[in-house]
């Protein structure tokens, strides 16, 4: 497998500049003549659909929900990072550029960081043009606030909703195309699988969700941008429906897989309240600007939190990250959460969670302040837990989150498959081993407005156009569509006793427990040990009621669930070989006495991309190397 | 506690549909509405039956995708809330509930609980946008726009699609759907251009859809899960005059 990253000579700073100047272009007479596929409807690819068809491309976009509007992208709540500099206050392109490097524990590639910090500008340029309603300062001029992982206040917001503003704003790009006949939409279709054909992606395999109906789609280039893969772990902050299916089979016909164990886990989360439980619920980051982390000093001490005098208690991110306090890095704050909580000192009736604290914040700025800024997000807290955050403090746990790995991508974002490109949360690229706040949104239509206009089209200037009538009923195409007929009806066929719920959650409770916060050699492969059984027990005992030829949403969990059911297992793997600690990845075997990670650089300064072996065969690792020529790799302090 | 559903059950667009009951026991208060939903389908699919088709994702009230009306009221009895934000502490232990998918001419039931929402699509793609290619942005600050616009354009924005204001509306008018958006956009100084034209395509895309037209009953604005005003309907027939008078 070749892993060339195409980096572009020059300067880190005049990369991009020299990349876009040198670029290979199509001419607008000969755009309309490529037809490409863009699969998911979030920010990253409601984002690149629209772009791409305001260029001229004919574009075919899909999504499995009813609308595109719906994209998990929607529930972002609290920011995306820019660096504008607007507050004076010392930001800069190089500064959010070492900062992603930095809160990524110098696991990603340097020139897409710098990229990404580049672009990231013009992302807020061009949403507020768009009319994406940001908040202003009675000036009338953007506000910003303060992230993790950060010193500066770069990060812009719409109230606790700036997902759905942000993906609203793609959204209207992209209806605005659709309503002019340049983008075709296929909500309620899901990708099955993806068609490889003399070593280039040519297309899909769709799934119509209310007929049932297979269909094979052929573009000249295709671009998942279908979001992460973090519900396998069942419990985790993303939607229902967010799963890896996309990915995970582009990876089955040869897209190398990368970084899988990558994957973060957010520190201010509803704590897990039953085993009915379906989802958790993010509290956005942007509360640990005013609210203080604590538990009671005393093990097992058992009082309310009012009863708890001020001098027991240990406000423990301010006391072991003095610099950065409340806003350590999600990773380091979720393992300070963690390490807390298994010293017996967590909070709550299941003892798996910690005090968030606005009591200081209230007296400083008034009730009224602290509602303006996170009213939205206190009603939320009060609706699920019944308790009112103004009076007595939160109580947060961590949970799944985002995933850092993804499909491997070159600077261009195209898989080692040529034709196949990967955008937003599904592919690996610019987080490294975590992820700072704020970021995702920014990653999602960095990638979606301005990186792919022009890597596409450098890759498309050297295809001849397939024109209308290639394909969908070549060799290739035909093979693809059997083979997502068989395993429909082998997910129908089974008929065992166990519905796909019960199959998704005993793997999400193996993840967390063994490829969670914390993992060791020993609990990783009795992990791996587990999933395999839990795989066999599932293609034996599965009951998938109802029939392939109408809305069946338990066949749809069920081919989704399969998918996670091999996915988990690579994870497990990628997490065993990894054998250091970096960012999300704490491998209790690599630690400092005071329970930091211990990277090993000299042998895991890489990317691992795993290439499919077959069903039931070892995936093969491959490293790409990360070559850092303008930041000097050191250890991640927040101290 | 336990709960008595009545539940919507159709198998198909063309198919006729009915109410079947179902008992549930041991449930706890603390749980979701929909993780409810989670469990019954569950016991259904064990029991060699079909399970309740319906729609949900984010589970945070976010995303629009949960229809339901439970007892007659879309998204429930809560105030501001979706059916996902709805927890059964707010229900009698051993009630009944009643649980619909959205009645409206303009939503047709797929199947169960699931209604073909797209003509709320087909009226955004009509003219809900800003027309603006991607690139041709000044920067983000060289337009000054007073906070409490921001403020009201936002809270007009905040509208999720989620339909509920037609399922509410005796006309199945989707008048507060169409209003947030045109109020969005007309409410900042980036969509005045296209202010007139877009105001009326929209409506014009929202008859076309088979919506319904409004007769001042604020049904609309009582479900909101984000408390959309109905003001902002006002605003929209004072757009829609204004535009089409200064077109003859």
């Amino acid at each position: 497998m070749k892993l060339e990253a195409r980096v572009p000579a020059g300067p880190l700073a005049d990369k991009w500049k020299n990349f876009k100047a040198s670029v290979r272009l199509v001419s607008p007479a000969n755009k309309r003549k490529y037809e490409v596929i863009v699969v998911g409807t979030g920010l990253a690819g409601g984002s690149a659909a629209a772009s791409l068809a305001e260029l001229g491309y004919r574009v075919k976009s899909f999504c499995f929900h009813d609308s595109p509007r719906r994209a998990h992208s929607i529930a972002a709540q609290g920011g995306i990072n820019a660096a504008k500099n607007y507050q004076n206050d010392g930001d800069s392109v190089r500064r959010l550029f070492q900062d992603t490097i930095k809160g990524g524990d110098f696991r990603s590639r340097e020139a897409s960081v710098y990229r990404l910090a580049e672009v990231s500008m013009n992302i807020i340029d061009q949403c507020v043009a768009q009319g994406v309603p940001f908040a202003r300062e009675y000036g009338g001029l953007l506000a910003n606030r303060s992230f993790g992982g950060a010193q500066v206040s770069r990060t812009f917001y719409a109230r606790g909703a700036t997902g759905q503003q942000l993906l609203l704003g793609a959204y209207a790009a992209l209806n605005r195309q659709i309503g002019q006949g340049r983008v075709q939409m296929f909500p309620r279709h899901e990708m099955l699988d993806l068609v490889v054909a003399d070593g280039k992606a040519q297309g899909i395999i769709t799934r119509n969700l209310v007929t049932g109906e297979l269909k094979a789609h052929a573009a000249d280039a295709v671009l998942l941008c279908t979001g992460g893969y973090g519900n396998a772990y069942y419990l985790s902050t993303y939607a229902r429906g967010s799963n890896a299916t996309a990915i995970w089979r582009a990876h089955r016909r040869g897209a190398a897989f990368a970084n899988p164990c990558f994957t973060q886990i957010h520190p201010t989360c509803i704590p897990v309240s039953g085993e009915y439980q379906s989802k958790l619920t993010l509290m956005s980051e942007s509360l640990r600007n005013d609210g203080r982390v604590w538990v009671p000093k005393q093990s097992g001490d058992r009082r309310p939190a009012a009863k708890i005098p001020e001098a027991e208690r240990d406000y423990f991110l301010e006391r072991i990250y003095p610099s950065y306090g409340n806003l350590a890095p999600r990773d380091i704050a979720s393992r300070a959460a963690k390490r807390v909580c298994d010293e017996g000192r967590g909070v709550g009736g299941s003892g798996l969670g910690v005090y968030m604290d606005f009591s200081e914040a209230i007296s400083r700025l008034g009730q009224r302040t602290v509602q303006e800024r996170y009213g939205n997000l206190f009603n939320m807290y009060h609706e699920i837990t019944g308790e009112n955050a103004y009076g007595a403090p939160m109580r947060i746990f961590p949970a799944v989150h985002y995933t850092m790995g993804g499909l491997w991508v070159d600077y261009h974002l195209m898989s080692n498959l040529p034709g196949l490109f990967v955008l937003g949360e599904a592919n690996y690229s610019d987080h490294g081993a975590n992820r700072l706040g704020a970021s995702a949104l920014m990653q999602g239509l960095a990638d979606g407005y301005f990186v792919i206009p022009y890597t596409l089209g450098d890759y498309l200037s050297q295809q001849k156009p397939a024109g209308p009538k290639q394909a969908a009923d070549t060799e290739a195409f035909w093979q693809a569509t059997e083979d997502t007929q068989k395993r429909i009806q082998r997910l129908l066929g089974v008929k065992g006793k166990r519905p796909v719920s019960e199959f998704h959650r005993q793997l999400g409770r193996i993840l967390w427990d063994h490829c969670g916060m914390s993992r060791s050699r020993k609990g990783l492969e009795q992990g791996i040990e587990a999933i395999r059984t839990l795989r066999q027990e599932f293609w034996q005992d599965v009951n998938v009621p109802g029939s392939g030829e109408d809305l069946n949403q338990s066949l749809e969990k069920a081919g989704r669930v399969s998918d996670f059911l091999e996915l988990g297992e690579l994870m497990c793997r990628d997490a065993l070989e990894r054998e250091e600690s970096c960012g999300c990845h704490f491998r209790e075997e690599y630690q400092t006495s005071d329970g930091e990670c211990t990277r090993k650089d000299e042998a895991f300064a890489h990317v691992a991309a795993w290439e499919y072996a077959g069903e039931g065969k070892a995936a093969v690792r491959h490293a790409e190397p990360l070559k850092y020529e303008e930041v000097s790799l050191a250890t991640r302090s927040y101290k | 506690m336990k709960l008595h559903l009545k539940i919507w059950r159709q198998p198909g667009k063309d198919h006729p549909g009915k109410f079947e009951a179902y008992g549930l026991e041991g449930l706890n208060p603390n749980m979701s509405f929909l993780e409810m939903m989670d469990v019954l389908n569950d016991r259904l699919t064990r029991e060699g039956k079909e399970p309740v088709a319906f729609e949900h994702d984010c589970r945070e009230g976010i995303c629009g995708s949960c229809a339901m009306a439970i007892n007659g009221e879309p998204h429930g009895p809560n105030d501001g809330a979706t059916t996902c934000q709805v927890y059964l502490r707010s229900f009698k232990d051993g009630e009944t509930l009643t649980v619909e998918p959205w009645r409206a001419r303009a939503f047709p039931v797929l199947k169960d609980l699931v209604t073909d929402r797209s003509a709320f699509d087909r009226v955004m793609q009509a003219g809900g946008f800003i027309s603006v290619n991607t690139g041709q942005a000044p920067d983000a600050n060289a337009m000054p726009i007073g906070k409490e616009v921001a403020e009201q354009a936002f809270d007009a924005a905040h509208c999720i699609g989620c339909g509920a204001c037609v399922a509410a509306c005796r006309n199945g008018s989707a008048m507060l759907f169409v209003a947030a958006k045109v109020s969005h956009l007309g409410l900042l100084p980036q969509g005045q251009p296209e202010r007139k034209q877009r105001v009326q395509r929209m409506v014009e895309a929202m008859d076309a859809a088979g919506f319904g037209n409004c007769s001042n009953q604020y049904a609309c604005e009582a479900v909101c899960p984000k408390k959309i005003s109905a003001d902002w309907i006002a605003r929209m027939n004072r757009d829609y005059a204004l535009s089409v008078a200064q077109k003859l």
